[in-house]
């Protein structure tokens, strides 16, 4: 009988192939009601593992209420807060859907979400589409401004964005994340470069649309404008990517790793559905000016999905200019690559580091090796003010919580009869 | 001269593991130590520890 670390040796094998394999194109942009797999009516989900209400940093609750104001369900967020609390409003997290959020992660029926397809695989994931920049709904802010953006994404943004996609017949986001590490991109907070490919592959599309003049030259401007609008769609390409190695028996790869302000939580693939959770940590921040680190919530969102499929803070040796908007210095950055292939499988060919003379990004974070070398993923990431109504506050680095993994290895020993 | 006192004579070559106020000790004391950062697998927590030898990871 083959030992058990052969065992696990070889799942976790066999999820990084699959992983390595997968073809996620981003082909379409729709109502979340029609792409997100299991949406409802009176649904709506969030960043990070499951979290109760009360447990929610106020910035939080307001987004969350906010959601449920921009479908039209409620009037005022004390309305929302008691339908959520009433079960009218079903709160769930984005990971329950294959999908994810950034920041709060606020998903309802109405969102327009990016689609994508895992050729290989068959898989679908989403993910939900940016507003602006600093005040936005993902970061606990609601106003008449906030709501016209969301507005606009349904009415305008989507729609433009769904016909291109289709015309194009999809964007093989491989390649696409491939390049754009070779252009100075990390994938989860750097996103220049894909959004310049990504523009430049599906502007032809975008003329053609048949839309009218006006609505086509705002989309366009607002592509030059928010420079991470494909962001989300890379953290979909992720999701897919991580989907793909999700639930192979003994298998020690961590599939999924978010946060909400609250809570940090991992699923890991040889466990199936169940979470591990531990008190989200703090970031520490380059903050916008006035404020400071009584102002900021705790790590928060979906995004970190880009450093388990191998990006992210894994890949900052691709992206060295980062540290002026993340804290640090140059040689920090690659530190931070260098010290994640100490608890990662392999090496993804598709996905290459120039400096480390084109080695593999990390991939497949093995939760033995996290808890052996007491080595917990770095993470790059946005901050936002811990109060409603205020927005981004500063961005800078962090690490994922020991417990979650000291306590997901306790259950992977149980479940493989060690 | 004999082999200790060559020891206690001749400039010392460090190699400090783990510890870091070690490290910063023989620093003070304008030694040249080079550091290697240590720490015992998961921490040294005894029960995490016994899953990994299960697994032959230690």
């Amino acid at each position: 009988m083959a030992k058990k670390i052969e065992l696990v040796a070889e799942a976790n094998r066999k999820a990084v192939e699959r992983m390595i394999a997968a073809r996620p194109f981003v082909v379409d942009v729709k109502p979340a009601i029609e792409a997100v797999a299991g949406m409802k009516d009176r649904m709506l989900c969030h960043a990070g593992p499951p979290t109760e209400l009360d447990e929610m940093v106020p910035s939080f609750r307001m987004a969350i209420a906010g959601g449920i104001m921009w479908e039209g369900w409620a009037k005022t967020p004390e309305e929302a807060e008691k339908m959520v609390r009433d079960g009218k409003v079903i709160i769930e997290p984005n990971h329950h859907h294959n999908g994810i959020g950034t920041m709060y992660g606020i998903t309802t029926p109405s969102m327009p979400v990016f689609v994508v397809e895992d050729r290989v695989h068959g898989n679908q994931t989403t993910a939900n589409i940016r507003e602006a920049t600093v005040k936005a709904l993902r970061y606990g802010c609601w106003d008449e401004k906030v709501k016209m953006r969301l507005d606009w994404n349904r009415d305008v943004l989507g729609p433009i964005l769904s016909a291109a996609l289709k015309a194009s017949g999809g964007i093989d986001m491989v390649p696409l994340i491939g390049k754009a590490l070779h252009m100075g991109d990390d994938g989860h907070n750097e996103n220049r470069a894909a959004n310049l490919l990504f523009s430049m592959h599906l502007m032809p599309y975008i003329l053609k649309t048949g839309y009218g003049k006006e609505a086509i030259k705002e989309v366009v401007d607002w592509m030059n404008t928010d420079s991470r609008l494909v962001s989300t769609a890379e953290m979909a390409a992720c999701k897919a990517i991580t989907l793909a190695a999700h639930n192979i028996d003994h298998c020690s790869i961590v599939t999924t790793m978010c946060r909400n302000g609250t809570y940090t939580g991992i699923r890991v693939s040889g466990l199936g559905d169940a979470w591990f959770k531990a008190p989200a940590p703090a970031v520490n921040l380059l903050f916008f000016p006035g404020y400071g680190p009584e102002d900021a919530t705790k790590d928060c969102g979906d995004s970190c999905v880009t450093e388990v499929a191998g990006i992210g803070a894994l890949a900052m040796a691709a992206a060295p200019a980062m540290v002026q908007f993340v804290g640090g210095t140059v040689s920090e950055a690659v530190d931070y690559t260098r010290e994640m292939y100490e608890i990662t499988t392999t090496k993804n060919s598709n996905w290459t580091i120039p400096y480390l003379e084109f080695q593999g990004c990390p991939l497949g974070i093995d939760v033995t090796k996290v808890v052996k070398t007491g080595m917990t993923p770095h993470i790059n990431t946005s901050i936002g003010h811990r109060l409603p109504n205020v927005g981004q506050i500063g961005a800078g680095m962090t690490r994922a919580p020991f417990q979650c993994f000291a306590d997901a290895l306790e259950a992977f020993a149980k479940k493989i009869g060690i | 001269m004999n082999k200790e006192m060559e020891l206690i004579t001749r400039s010392l070559k460090i190699i400090n593991i783990g510890i870091d106020s070690f490290l910063e000790s023989l620093k003070n004391q304008g030694v040249e130590v080079v550091h290697v950062d240590w720490r015992p697998p998961a921490g040294g927590d005894a029960k995490l520890m016994n899953i990994l030898d299960k697994l032959d990871l230690l």
